[in-house]
C-alpha cells in the first residue's frame, strides 16, 4: 500500500515537471517567436527584434536548457522516490 | 593538386573510415544488432543521433529555405529541435524502460494486438522509406557534384558503402559511424560559416555574427539584407507572417513527427538506462543545435554574398555583366542548378523578384523578367565557392553532405529492416526463429532494404518533393499519439489505440491528397494547393499536427465506451513509467 503512495506521488511529480517544461517550451518557440512578436518587436536585437531573436536562437537554446533541467529534476526524484535503478 | 582530387581525397578518406569501423563492430547476436548491445554511453549516443537525424535536407536544403523565406521559414529551425523536448519528456525514458528491439513491439505489446503492431509497422515502413528517398537522392547530387560521375554511380557507390556497415554491424556499425560522420559533416558545415561570418562582420561565431554590423556597410547584416531585398522588390528578410495560425501548426507538426520518427527513437533504446536516455537527448540536442544555431548566419550571409556578387555595386546600380561572372556561377551552371536567360538582352545578370506589385520599377530600368534561378540546395554546397574558400575545404564539404546523406539512410534502414526482421518474420511469421535466425533474417532484410532504396533513389517517384510532409505528417497523426497514448494512460485499450491511428493517418494523407493530387497522381487534386483554398488557411504540410489531435481524440473516446485493458496490461504501463528494474531487460 506504502508503494503504490509512493509510486503514485512519483508519477504525478513528474506530471508536474513536464507541465511546467512544457509550458516553457511552448512560451519560447509558439509565444515570443509567433504568437507575441508583434508585442516584442520594440526591443531590438542586432538588425532585428526580439522575436526573430528567439525564431532563430533563442528558442533552441531554451530548449537545450530545458531537457538538461529536466533530466537533472527527475534523476533527483528517481533516488528521492526509491525508484532508480542500481 | 586539382580540386577533383582533393575532392576524391576527402570523400575516400571518409569511406575507408567507415568501412573500418564496420570490420571492427561486427554484431555477432541480435541484441548488437538492433540495440549495440544495450550498451551505448549517452553522450556517444547523443552525437549518434545528431547524424542519425540530420540528413541531406538538414545538411543541404535547410539554410537554403531560411535563405529564401526569411523569418517565415524559421519554422524549420523551431520544429526540428522542438521535437527533442518532447521525445525526452514523454517518449524516450519510458521506451528505453521498456526494453525491446522496436517501437511496433511496444505499441503491439501495450495494446496486446497483433493489429495494432501491424498498423505501427505500415506506418513506421512509409515514414521510412519515403524519408530514405530524399537520402540517397541528396547522395547522389552531392556525387554528381564533386566527383564528375553520373548520380546513378554515385549512389551506388554509397550503396555499396552503406551495406558494408548497417549489413555486418546492424546498430552497433551504424552507431559508431553515425559518431565518426557526425564529426566530419559538422567541421564541414562548421569551417565555411566561420569564414564568412568573418569576412561579412569580422565576428568568427556565426550565430553572434548574425546580429552583429555588416563590415562593408556598418549597419547590422539583418538591416543590409532587409534594405538589399527590398530595392529588388522581396519581402523583408525579417518580415512577420500574417498567417500566424498555420505557421504554429506546421512548427508543431515538425516538432510531433520528430518525436515520433521511428529511427530517432530506437537510437535511445542502446543506452543503458533511463536516467541515460533522458541525459542523451540534451546531449542529442547540443550536438545539433551546433549546425542549427549556424544554419540562419549562413543563410543570411550566403543570400547577402549572393546579391552582391550580382550586384557589386549595389542593387539600385547595374548588375553584373554574364561575361564577368565568377566561376562558381559557371560551375553551377554545368549542373543545371543555377540557370541563366537574358530576358531584355543587355548581357547582364538581373535577379528580382518578378512580381505584379514590383513590374513598374523593374520595367523603368529596363528589366524584363528575372533573369537567374538558383535552386535552395546549392546554398551550402556552393558557399566555400561564392565566399572564395580554398580547395579543401570544398572537398571537406563533398564528405559532409555525403556524411548527411549516409548516417540518416543507415538508420532508416536500420529501423526498415528491424520492423521486418523483428515484428513480422520474429513477431508474426516465425515465432519460434532461433536468434541466428533471426540475425540473419534482419541481414537479409537490411541488404533487401539497400536495395530497394538504391533503386528508389534512381526512379525517385514523382512526388519526391512532398515526401517530406508526408513522412512528418504520418509520424504525427499516427505513431507519435500512439506512444504517448500506450504511456501516458492506463485506459485507452487495443481498439482506441487502432481507431485513433487509423483515424490520424487516414484524416492526414486525405487533406494532403486533396491538394497535391490522390497518392499524388498528377491532376487528380480536387483543389488547388493556394492559400485561399486550404481550410482555415492550414496547408497540406501543417495537417499532421491536427491528424495528431483527431488521434488522441478518437483513441480517447472509443477507449471511454469500450472495456479497459486488462490488469496485466495496466501494471505494464506501471513499469514503464518506473525506470527501477530496466536494467534486467537487458543483458547487462
Amino acid at each position: 500500500m506504502n508503494d503504490n503512495k509512493n509510486a503514485e506521488a512519483y508519477w504525478r511529480a513528474n506530471l508536474r515537471l513536464i507541465l511546467g517544461c512544457l509550458v516553457v517550451w511552448a512560451l519560447v518557440s509558439y509565444g515570443f517567436a509567433i504568437l507575441l512578436r508583434p508585442m516584442l518587436s520594440g526591443i531590438t536585437v542586432g538588425g532585428a527584434d526580439l522575436g526573430f531573436w528567439f525564431a532563430q536562437q533563442g528558442s533552441i537554446l531554451f530548449f537545450i536548457a530545458l531537457i538538461f533541467f529536466y533530466s537533472w529534476r527527475m534523476n533527483k526524484l528517481d533516488k528521492q522516490f526509491g525508484v532508480h535503478e542500481e | 593538386m586539382s580540386q577533383f582530387a582533393i575532392n576524391l581525397l576527402f570523400v575516400c578518406g571518409s569511406f575507408a573510415i567507415y568501412i573500418g569501423i564496420a570490420i571492427w563492430s561486427r554484431a555477432a547476436s541480435t541484441k548488437e544488432f538492433y540495440v549495440a548491445g544495450g550498451g551505448v554511453h549517452p553522450v556517444v549516443n547523443g552525437m549518434a543521433t545528431a547524424a542519425d537525424w540530420m540528413s541531406a535536407a538538414s545538411f543541404i536544403s535547410m539554410a537554403g529555405l531560411i535563405a529564401a523565406g526569411g523569418y517565415a521559414n524559421s519554422t524549420y529551425l523551431m520544429g526540428w529541435t522542438g521535437g527533442y523536448v518532447l521525445l525526452a519528456m514523454l517518449l524516450a525514458p519510458y521506451l528505453r524502460k521498456f526494453g525491446k528491439f522496436t517501437v511496433p513491439q511496444f505499441i503491439g505489446d501495450r495494446f496486446y494486438s497483433s493489429s495494432a503492431r501491424m498498423v505501427a509497422v505500415i506506418c513506421l515502413i512509409l515514414t521510412s522509406v519515403t524519408y530514405v528517398i530524399g537520402q540517397m537522392t541528396g547522395a547522389g547530387v552531392a556525387f554528381s557534384r564533386f566527383l564528375e560521375v553520373s548520380s546513378n554511380t554515385g549512389l551506388i557507390i554509397a550503396a555499396i558503402v552503406v551495406f558494408f556497415y548497417a549489413v555486418l554491424g546492424g546498430m552497433k556499425g551504424i552507431t559508431y559511424t553515425q559518431v565518426a560522420q557526425y564529426v566530419v559533416l559538422i567541421i564541414a558545415y562548421t569551417i565555411p560559416a566561420i569564414f564568412i561570418s568573418l569576412q561579412l562582420t569580422g565576428n568568427p561565431i556565426p550565430p553572434l555574427g548574425l546580429f552583429s554590423d555588416h563590415v562593408a556597410s556598418g549597419t547590422p547584416l539583418l538591416a543590409k539584407l532587409d534594405s538589399v531585398v527590398r530595392e529588388l522588390g522581396f519581402q523583408d528578410y525579417t518580415a512577420d507572417v500574417p498567417n500566424k495560425l498555420n505557421m504554429t501548426l506546421f512548427t508543431l507538426s515538425l516538432m510531433i513527427g520528430t518525436a515520433g520518427l521511428p529511427h530517432v527513437i530506437i537510437r535511445f533504446f542502446t543506452v543503458p538506462k533511463v536516467a541515460d536516455a533522458r541525459w542523451s537527448a540534451g546531449w542529442a540536442l547540443v550536438f545539433i543545435a551546433t549546425l542549427y544555431l549556424s544554419a540562419p548566419a549562413v543563410a543570411a550571409m550566403a543570400r547577402l554574398n549572393l546579391l552582391n556578387t550580382i550586384y557589386p555595386d549595389g542593387p539600385q546600380q547595374a548588375a553584373i555583366r554574364y561575361d564577368d561572372r565568377p566561376d562558381w556561377i559557371k560551375n553551377w551552371e554545368a549542373t543545371g542548378l543555377i540557370k541563366y536567360e537574358d530576358k531584355n538582352g543587355d548581357g547582364r545578370i538581373q535577379s528580382y523578384n518578378d512580381v505584379p506589385a514590383f513590374k513598374e520599377t523593374a520595367s523603368a530600368r529596363g528589366w524584363e523578367g528575372n533573369e537567374l534561378t538558383v535552386n535552395n540546395d546549392i546554398l551550402v554546397l556552393a558557399n566555400p565557392e561564392i565566399a572564395n574558400l580554398p580547395g579543401w575545404v570544398v572537398g571537406l564539404i563533398a564528405a559532409g553532405g555525403l556524411a548527411a546523406a549516409l548516417s540518416t539512410a543507415a538508420g532508416l534502414l536500420l529501423a526498415i529492416s528491424s520492423a521486418v526482421s523483428h515484428d513480422v518474420i520474429k513477431g508474426w511469421v516465425k515465432p519460434d526463429i532461433s536468434d541466428r535466425g533471426e540475425l540473419l533474417a534482419a541481414r537479409i532484410s537490411m541488404a533487401v532494404a539497400i536495395v530497394v532504396a538504391t533503386w528508389l533513389g534512381m526512379n525517385p517517384p514523382g512526388f519526391a518533393a512532398q515526401v517530406v510532409a508526408l513522412a512528418f505528417g504520418i509520424a504525427a497523426a499516427s505513431i507519435f499519439p500512439a506512444l504517448m497514448l500506450g504511456i501516458f494512460s492506463k485506459r485507452v485499450n487495443s481498439a482506441g489505440a487502432v481507431a485513433g491511428m487509423l483515424a490520424g493517418l487516414i484524416s492526414t494523407l486525405v487533406y494532403i491528397f486533396i491538394y497535391l493530387g490522390w497518392f499524388f497522381i498528377p491532376g487528380t487534386a480536387n483543389l488547388a494547393n493556394t492559400p485561399d483554398n486550404w481550410l482555415l488557411g492550414i496547408s497540406p504540410l501543417s495537417f499532421g499536427a491536427v491528424g495528431a489531435i483527431i488521434n488522441f481524440a478518437v483513441a480517447l473516446s472509443v477507449s471511454a465506451v469500450t472495456a479497459p485493458p486488462p490488469v496485466e496490461i495496466q501494471h505494464l504501463v506501471e513499469s514503464v513509467r518506473y525506470p527501477r528494474g530496466a536494467g534486467a531487460a537487458s543483458d547487462h
